[in-house]
């Protein structure tokens, strides 16, 4: 992934004074808590489904070994190839290695977001390969010449509006119309050529079947299945944490991912793609490669195991104050939004990324939302802790907090600050509030703030006072 | 320090009273020690009371919020029960004192047994002494917003809304996003200003948006934020605390001047 321009600040500042993004944002996020809520809420018992999925994930992650060299086993069996990649480097260089071998010129890929995670866009058309993203909303950034800015609709920070714009430009024919069914029309009809034409075809996967060999993907387009089966090659490239036992197991893990998600019972395409082409098969890829990616998830298996339960569903996402404010372009990582300020820093580096782990308000509806129960705040504090060890932190605030917890940890001292901090912001009020206070500007940029009383509820307690007590 | 005393077979209940209330918003104090008598409970407020190690816990500083988890743990242990007016303290002290020491554990121990008793006011007014409020009157529309730690972490919910229930002529109206964060998060407001100028911005829009003529909630961090925008924005709502409105002690609304 390549890091994009400005620091957190400048980007958010960015996001916030964009009202477009605003509006574009809270038409699909708000879309889609309603509808989850509403699957949710359908569904005889949430909880329990859910904690049957984290114990089908745990079970997974806990025996990740054994079920990844099963899954190998069986997809050899099938006639696949597959590869093993420690890093986005080696991952990237693997899936070039085969294009080039398989004499690409033209790659069609269907969305993927570990794609994104190792940077593969970037290393294909540094292969000077061409790469044509199939899947609607990552047809349109391709074309605007973005990132995804979420990880279920790539396009969410773009109106409909702004797509008919792109659209205008660079299709080859205009759209008839600025209608959604007139555009989508276009989008087909302009990708069309590329289904056929492409000698590889790159999906990602949802899932990873041991006991098959098989892969899973979930789709609503179809475009992962016309990405995967005209071209002669078809590579996979999958997070290695995406193993699960069986397809029991996929399928139980799919009701909870697609609700979540979207609020639908399932995807329109649920697919299983198993092996290529056998003889007397109508279709399908003449060579199968799946790439099993690291890239960080064992150093998760031993720091964060928990966080490799994620299905990647953006249910986290939809429901995060922070993410509908910035937008998903505003963290500077592949994956936005709770579960990104969890990974980024694993993919690059804390140091750099320190920023996304505290732009939080520790809310935890994220938590609540999450198909699998990963407690992200809790990982957010423990990321955190380890920047303030690794002294990450900006030395203006860890010493405030610092001088602060000395104080707290003091009552006798305590009540002096107070005896003179209170008195001292009492003289910036005007008719009860504070609308100005110097070392607060953080509060009254947008706030005001009430004026403190006279007396603390201790001092008055300790006088034996009893002010205000009902009689 | 005891403050009352009329119930003298009732539990003893140490009030920690959180320092925002302490220092900003004391009327929530006595608003809490009269309820809680009102209940049948025997209040004390210990004067060696602080904070509860929020800030600097959530800025990833364990080692310097241990001292003042410690302070607290031994503060506090001695009564039948440490209660807070605030779900955030109350879910400090009950989910992360004791996460605080894992690698320590007798300190521990000691946590985990002030964690169990440790409750959030309104919670335990109505799970563990069964009160409702009588013979108290507010005249008024109000909106309630769920803060999120009490909420998520302590599973308030009902309880505020079954006791503000009782108060008579109170009209509760729902309010569109009312288990959405604040946009408060503790040092968050001030580190991320603008972001969290955009969240309390949609909430404070929210609260207008029901008219209600009040605003109320169960932790005056939230209340402060919502407070402060609401009052920017020049809108007319007056904020609360609920125990405030339960104790019949809702006459100055925070920022009307005290005289």
């Amino acid at each position: 992934m390549t890091a994009p321009a400005g620091n957190f600040h400048d980007r958010v500042e960015k996001a916030l004074h964009d009202p477009q993004l605003k509006i574009a944002i809270e038409r699909t996020t708000g879309n889609a808590r309603r509808k989850r809520a509403a699957a949710v809420a359908a569904w005889p018992d949430f909880e329990a489904a859910r904690a049957a999925a984290a114990a089908i994930k745990d079970h997974a992650i806990e025996h990740m070994a054994f079920y990844l060299e099963m899954f190998e086993r069986n997809a050899l069996a099938s006639g696949a190839l597959v590869h093993w990649a420690r890093d986005a480097d080696e991952a990237c260089r693997i899936v070039v290695d085969l294009c080039k071998a398989a004499g690409a010129k033209t790659v069609t890929r269907s969305k993927s977001m570990l794609g994104e995670e190792i940077g593969l866009p970037h290393a294909l058309a540094g292969a000077g390969l061409r790469r044509v993203e199939t899947d609607l909303a990552e047809h349109i950034i391709q074309l605007a010449g973005e990132t995804p800015s979420h990880i279920i609709w790539p396009a969410a920070h773009r109106t409909a509006e702004d797509v008919a714009k792109l659209f205008d430009q660079y299709h080859h024919e205009k759209p008839p119309a600025h209608d959604v069914v007139s555009m989508v029309g276009s989008a087909r009809k302009e990708l069309r050529a590329d289904f056929f034409a492409a000698e590889v075809g790159i999906s990602g996967a949802n899932f990873l079947v041991a006991e098959t060999g098989a892969i899973c993907t979930i789709t609503n387009e179809g475009n992962a299945e016309l990405t995967t089966t005209p071209p002669r090659v078809h590579i996979v490239t999958a997070g290695i944490e995406k193993i699960v036992a069986s397809t029991e197991h996929a399928l139980q893990l799919t009701r909870l991912l697609v609700r979540s998600a979207t609020g639908a019972d399932l995807t329109q395409y649920t697919t299983f793609h198993c092996g290529p082409k056998r003889p007397g098969d109508r279709d399908g890829p003449e060579q199968f490669h799946i790439v099993l990616v690291d890239h960080g998830r064992t150093q998760m298996l031993a720091e964060m195991p928990d966080m490799l339960r994620c299905l990647r569903c953006g249910a986290c996402l939809n429901h995060c104050v922070v993410y509908r404010a910035i937008g998903g372009h505003a963290y500077g990582g592949a994956y936005p939004g709770p579960m990104g300020s969890v990974l980024t820093p694993v993919f690059d580096g804390l140091e750099r990324t320190r920023d996304l782990p505290t732009a939080c308000t520790l809310n935890g509806q994220c938590k609540q939302v999450c198909p699998v129960d990963i407690p992200l705040p809790t990982l957010l504090r423990h990321w955190r802790a380890r920047s303030w060890r690794a002294g990450y932190e900006p030395k203006i605030s860890s010493a405030a907090v610092k001088a602060w917890a000395y104080v707290a940890a003091r009552p006798a001292l305590y009540r002096l600050a107070q005896a003179f901090a209170l008195p001292a912001m009492r003289l910036f009020a005007r008719e009860g509030w504070i609308s100005s206070l110097p070392l607060a500007s953080g509060w009254t940029a947008s706030r005001d703030f009430p004026k403190p009383p006279r007396q603390t509820f201790l001092t008055t307690i300790k006088k034996g006072g009893k002010e205000n007590r009902k009689p | 320090m005891t403050v009352g005393g009329n119930a003298l077979d009732g539990p003893r209940v140490g009030l920690f009273v959180t320092c925002l209330v302490d220092s900003i918003r004391p009327n929530v104090g006595f608003a809490a020690v009269a309820l809680l008598e009102a209940a049948g409970c025997r209040v004390e407020v210990p004067l060696s009371q602080t904070c509860c190690g929020q800030p600097a816990f959530n800025s990833g500083a364990d080692e310097a919020t241990k001292p003042i988890a410690k302070s607290v743990i031994e503060t506090f242990e001695p009564y039948d029960y440490l209660v807070a007016p605030s779900g955030s303290c109350a879910g400090m002290i009950k989910a992360h004192y004791p996460e605080l020491f894992t690698d320590d554990p007798a300190w521990r121990a000691r946590a985990e047994a002030l964690a169990a008793k440790t409750h959030e006011l309104l919670s335990f007014l109505v799970d563990l002494r069964g009160f409702r409020p009588q013979n108290v009157a507010c005249k008024a529309s109000a909106a309630y917003h769920d803060s999120c730690s009490g909420l998520r972490e302590l599973g308030v919910k009902t309880q505020p809304r079954a006791l503000l229930g009782a108060v008579e002529g109170l009209d509760l109206r729902p309010l569109e996003g009312e288990e959405t964060c604040c946009g408060f998060g503790g040092t968050f407001c001030v580190k991320y200003s603008g972001i969290s100028e955009a969240i309390v911005g949609e909430k404070a829009q929210n609260v207008v948006a029901t008219g209600a003529d009040l605003l109320l909630g169960g932790d005056l961090g939230c209340l402060l934020n919502m407070a402060g925008k609401l009052r920017r924005d020049r809108a007319k709502t007056r904020v609360f605390h609920a125990a405030e409105v339960l104790a019949g002690m809702a006459q100055r609304a925070i920022g009307e001047d005290a005289p």
